[in-house]
């Protein structure tokens, strides 16, 4: 049952081979298994999961399900769901239990799938190797003394350990691409605006954007069936056609250009990585695909313009974490202030407090133009680099992180190294473009993800893109040993 | 030495609307504490605005009337500060590109007509409030308002006296109830002015150092917190001091301005566009349509009352001063008395007693149907305008009379028979010989003299037309 796809376990459901209820209870008893060791899980309630399985039992037997009607899905905790804890892996909402749905927990309800729990992730979606998280580190299933990545390392952890078949993500500068390679899994981001931000608590608004997080594309575009989506509760959500992921996947990928931008092959690059995504570039080649080479010049302000906007808009956005409505509260204070300083200063972890600083700072009298303002057109540079490749490719390629899995606490210390993990990443983020990571290959016995980079509401044509390879290979289908 | 005073306002207009401004929330007034504080209003993790298209539409309202270009794009920040009656830790406001620019409102004070500019008026959101007291050495915050939508109106300093300024609130209090965007309830707090005073030698161009006083909600206060101010400042500066730039509050108590912060301690809001939120885009089409449901502007029907009724421009501004004085005006007219004479007995006798009582005109004892009823009397010289002058006030003892009875009642009535003047003009002649010798030996000012003899002895009620008339053609003969 731990390697099925979404359709087959869908499958599973109607021909009554095993129930929802029972499915939930199997991947809640992995979860149980497993997770003291991987941690890849903050909050697990079985009642709760029991009971809407249960409900999505009776949906299916009245006729009334849909592909996801019945399947767990693995939860990141920064989505608001109702009555469950909603801790955004900070000691700061540790006490939160969330009145209201997010939006996406919202569509996964309407159609009868199960939550099977809320996953582990670095702390208000701050880091790479889900080391920040409030929670404690996750483990890399395929190698427990390496990180998983982050931020959404609790539910890569998850798919990968094969503990759900199914998870959220978000993505603010890599956070399901950079984890997805890592833990050897299919992640993506959707263009910004595709999935509704109502309900998921902000790290960087103007780049947040949430997306799936499964073994293969094809599952990928089952949970995008399900996300996407407008919403009035969201301004900055975009009012696109429905639809349909998965008719497109089967389409061939002959004559599709592929751009190779140069940039993403420079120094900084794992030697062995690099090797895998050029193997993998051939295999599109051999499939009847041109590569093309293009170039982002912009590629190396990326970070530092990150860097720059993503804090800016987190330290306004975590201003309401200040212990007057709900969340933590320093026990002891002499006055206001006090009260103030001591909640944020003992209710925020480091990285969480580094980028307030540095967000603060970059909007502060004096220096806003030329660190925000300035930072905001060299974004528009950077988008403006996509679209003139565009004009000559269909699709553009690369690795999603400069290396395999590292070990725990190598980059802990070192903030800058650690921001490097999503030099591929993040340039997408600016521009609000979709992105992909599917797994390619293997390096020391450790996952290497390919990353796709699809144009404005392309998803349908990278998925169907990185469909086509997981015909041809079989690297999503591995498991690390143990698992199974 | 002689100082020039230079006034400007920022007035917060809370918006008649039925949600805030940016959730679905009711902002209905007096409700209990926090019932009104739905999820965005609590701020809670993951909540997002969305603007009310209704509070879009009323700042579109005002920039129609006060002749101000409405912005295509505007741009909505985040203002970050904290306080525990600001949920998010920011306020969302408009700074840099504001809905509504460059507006104009024209005041009349001390007879003359003076044009305000109004820089900019802005749509942002309220913030809640701090309970004292209600816990023992503890502080209550109440979200009800917290998001209410507010429109900022920013004017150029453009005043140059505490009456000008009360002058300009109370004509824009007018004008945003006139044109149905704000309740304008000063007591509940839905129009709250900050005022910004500053003093310089006269004649000189730069600009002194100005201080903010800080949530005028009455105009009595306006007066006399700038009246306050501006003497503080000026003594100040006469003592050899120096003004800091500061917000004040006003204390109605002892009746003066103290200190709240100075510039050193103020705020670094860190403005930033807010990324939840897209720019408003304003298309032409918006803009017609709220145009078509806009009601005719206070200044529209001053002109037409000048141009089709012959009115003064004065007597037109101070007819149009509020939406029940115009209605007022223009019943009366309906009736039928001429418009010059209505403008007259309204602007006069009817708002010195409305002023001496303590009333505003809509409930004002005597009824338009009256008050033409008496003006056609004095036009038809039934009475004459002295004598309608006492009609009036005992109308307004008893306003449920009827207007020839009281005529009738009071013996008011103008004798216009010229039998009976011609009668009583010989007697004055007779009892008056030695006037008529003087007017006979070229004194012109002994006829004024007899006039005024025939009219006291027709105790006032003779026509004063006749009776010079009649006098004249007996004298010369």
């Amino acid at each position: 049952m731990i390697n099925l796809s979404l359709k087959s376990l869908n499958q599973g459901l109607l021909e009554k081979k095993f129930s929802s209820v029972e499915l939930t209870q199997f991947f809640l008893e992995r979860v149980q298994k497993y997770n003291t060791d991987i941690n890849a899980f903050i909050t697990i309630d079985e009642e709760k999961s029991l009971a809407q399985a249960k409900y999505a039992d009776t949906l299916i037997q009245s006729g009334k399900q849909s592909l996801l009607t019945g399947i767990p899905v693995a939860q990141k905790d920064i989505f608001c769901a109702a009555g469950w804890r909603t801790t955004c892996g900070s000691l700061m909402l540790d006490n939160f239990i969330a009145p209201y749905n997010a939006t996406v927990i919202d569509k996964f309800n309407q159609v009868g799938a199960v939550n099977l729990g809320k996953t582990n992730m670095d702390e208000f979606a701050m880091g790479s190797s889900n080391e920040t998280s409030y929670y404690g580190p996750v483990k890399n299933p395929w190698n427990h003394d390496l990180v998983p990545g982050g931020s959404s390392g609790g539910s890569a952890a998850a798919i990968a350990a094969r503990l759900a078949p199914a998870a959220t993500g978000t993505d603010t500068g890599g956070s399901i691409r950079q984890p997805a390679s890592l833990c050897g899994f299919s992640g993506l981001k959707p263009t910004y605006g595709l999935v509704s931000r109502f309900g998921m608590i902000a790290f960087a608004s103007s780049l947040d954007q949430a997306g799936p997080m499964a073994p293969s594309a094809e599952d990928c575009a089952a949970l995008l069936n399900v996300m996407a989506g407008h919403d009035e509760k969201d301004s900055t959500s975009i009012n696109h056609d429905k639809e349909d992921y998965l008719v497109n996947l089967d389409q061939s990928v002959k004559g599709l250009r592929i751009g190779v931008p140069k940039e993403f092959f420079e120094e900084g690059l794992d030697g062995q990585v690099q090797q895998v995504i050029e193997e993998a570039l051939n295999t599109y080649k051999k499939m009847g695909a041109e590569l093309i080479n293009i170039s982002l010049p912009n590629t190396h302000l990326a970070i530092p313009v990150y860097y720059v906007i993503a804090p800016a808009e987190a330290s306004s956005n975590l201003s309401r974490y200040d212990g007057v409505r709900y969340g933590y509260r320093a026990k002891e204070y002499d006055d206001l202030m006090d009260m103030y300083f001591k909640t944020r200063q003992q209710g925020f972890g480091e990285e969480v407090k580094r980028r307030i600083l540095i967000g603060t700072y970059v909007l502060s009298a004096g220096y806003y133009d030329a660190y925000y303002l300035k930072a905001q057109k060299i974004r528009q540079l950077i988008s403006n680099d996509f679209k003139k490749a565009f004009q000559q490719c269909d699709v553009i390629m690369g690795p999603s992180a400069p290396s395999v899995a590292f070990k725990a606490n190598e980059k802990k210390s070192d903030p800058l190294a650690m921001y490097l993990q999503d030099i591929y990443t993040i340039s997408t983020n600016l521009a609000g473009l979709p992105g992909m990571s599917i797994p390619a290959g293997m390096v020391n016995n450790l996952p290497v993800g390919l990353q796709l980079i699809g144009n404005y509401f392309k998803e349908s044509q990278m998925l169907n893109v990185a469909h086509a390879f997981q015909q041809e290979t079989d690297w999503h289908q591995k498991v690390p040993k143990g698992v199974i | 030495m002689e100082w020039d005073i230079v006034i400007g306002i920022e007035t917060h207009v809370q918006l008649r609307t039925h949600s805030k401004q940016f959730s679905g929330a009711s902002v209905a007034y007096g409700s209990e504490p926090n019932s009104q504080a739905c999820l965005v209003s609590l701020a809670y993790p993951g909540v997002l605005p969305v603007l009310n298209k209704a509070a879009v539409d009323c700042a579109i309202r005002f920039g129609l009337a006060t002749d101000a270009s409405i912005a295509r794009r505007s741009i909505f920040a985040r203002k970050n500060y904290f306080y525990p009656d600001l949920p998010k830790g920011y306020q969302i406001s408009q700074f840099e590109l504001p809905i509504v620019n460059h507006g104009k409102l024209t005041i009349i004070t001390k007879d003359q007509e003076k044009e305000v500019r109004i820089l900019r008026a802005h749509l942002e959101e309220d913030a809640g409030k701090s309970l004292h007291g209600i816990v023992q050495g503890k502080t209550g915050i109440d979200l009800n308002r917290a998001g209410t939508p507010l429109l900022e109106i920013v004017t150029e300093p453009d005043m140059s006296s505490a009456e000008e300024a009360v002058v300009y609130a109370k004509k824009l209090h007018e004008l945003v109830q006139w044109i149905g965007i704000c309740d304008g309830n000063m007591q509940e707090g839905s129009f709250r002015c900050d005022v910004n005073v500053s003093v310089k030698k006269k004649g000189e161009t730069k600009l002194g150092t100005r201080r903010e006083i800080k949530n005028l909600n009455s105009f009595r206060f306006i007066k006399q917190a700038i009246d306050y101010e501006v003497n503080w400042q000026i003594e100040t500066l006469e003592d050899g001091g120096k003004i800091d730039q500061a917000t004040i509050l006003f204390n109605p108590e002892t009746g003066e301005t103290r200190a709240m912060r100075s510039k050193e301690e103020a705020n670094d809001y860190r403005y930033f566009p807010d990324p939840d939120l897209l720019p408003l885009e304003v298309t032409d089409a918006m803009i017609d349509k709220i145009k078509s449901t806009m009601p005719e502007l206070p200044a529209t029907i001053a002109e037409r009352f000048e141009k089709e009724l012959g009115l003064s421009s004065y007597d037109a501004l101070e007819l149009t001063s509020s939406r029940e004085v115009t209605n007022f005006f223009t019943e009366t007219i309906k009736f039928g008395s001429s418009a010059k004479l209505s403008a007259n007995w309204i602007l006069g006798s009817l708002f010195s007693q409305l002023k001496e009582n303590d009333l505003s005109i809509s409930s004002c004892p005597i009824l338009p149907a009256q008050l033409a009823a008496l003006i056609k009397r004095i036009e038809d010289q039934t009475i004459s305008n002295n004598a309608a002058k006492k009609v009036f006030d005992a109308l307004w003892q008893k306003p449920a009379s009827e207007i020839d009875g009281l005529i009738d009642e009071l013996g008011l009535k103008q004798i216009s028979d010229s039998g009976a003047i011609d009668q009583i003009v010989d007697e004055v002649m007779q009892t008056n010989i030695s006037m008529v010798d003087e007017f006979k030996s070229g004194k012109d000012k002994a006829f004024n003299a007899l006039v005024g003899q025939v009219m006291k002895a027709s105790k006032g009620k003779a026509n004063p037309t006749q009776v010079s008339e009649i006098l004249k053609k007996k004298l010369i003969n």
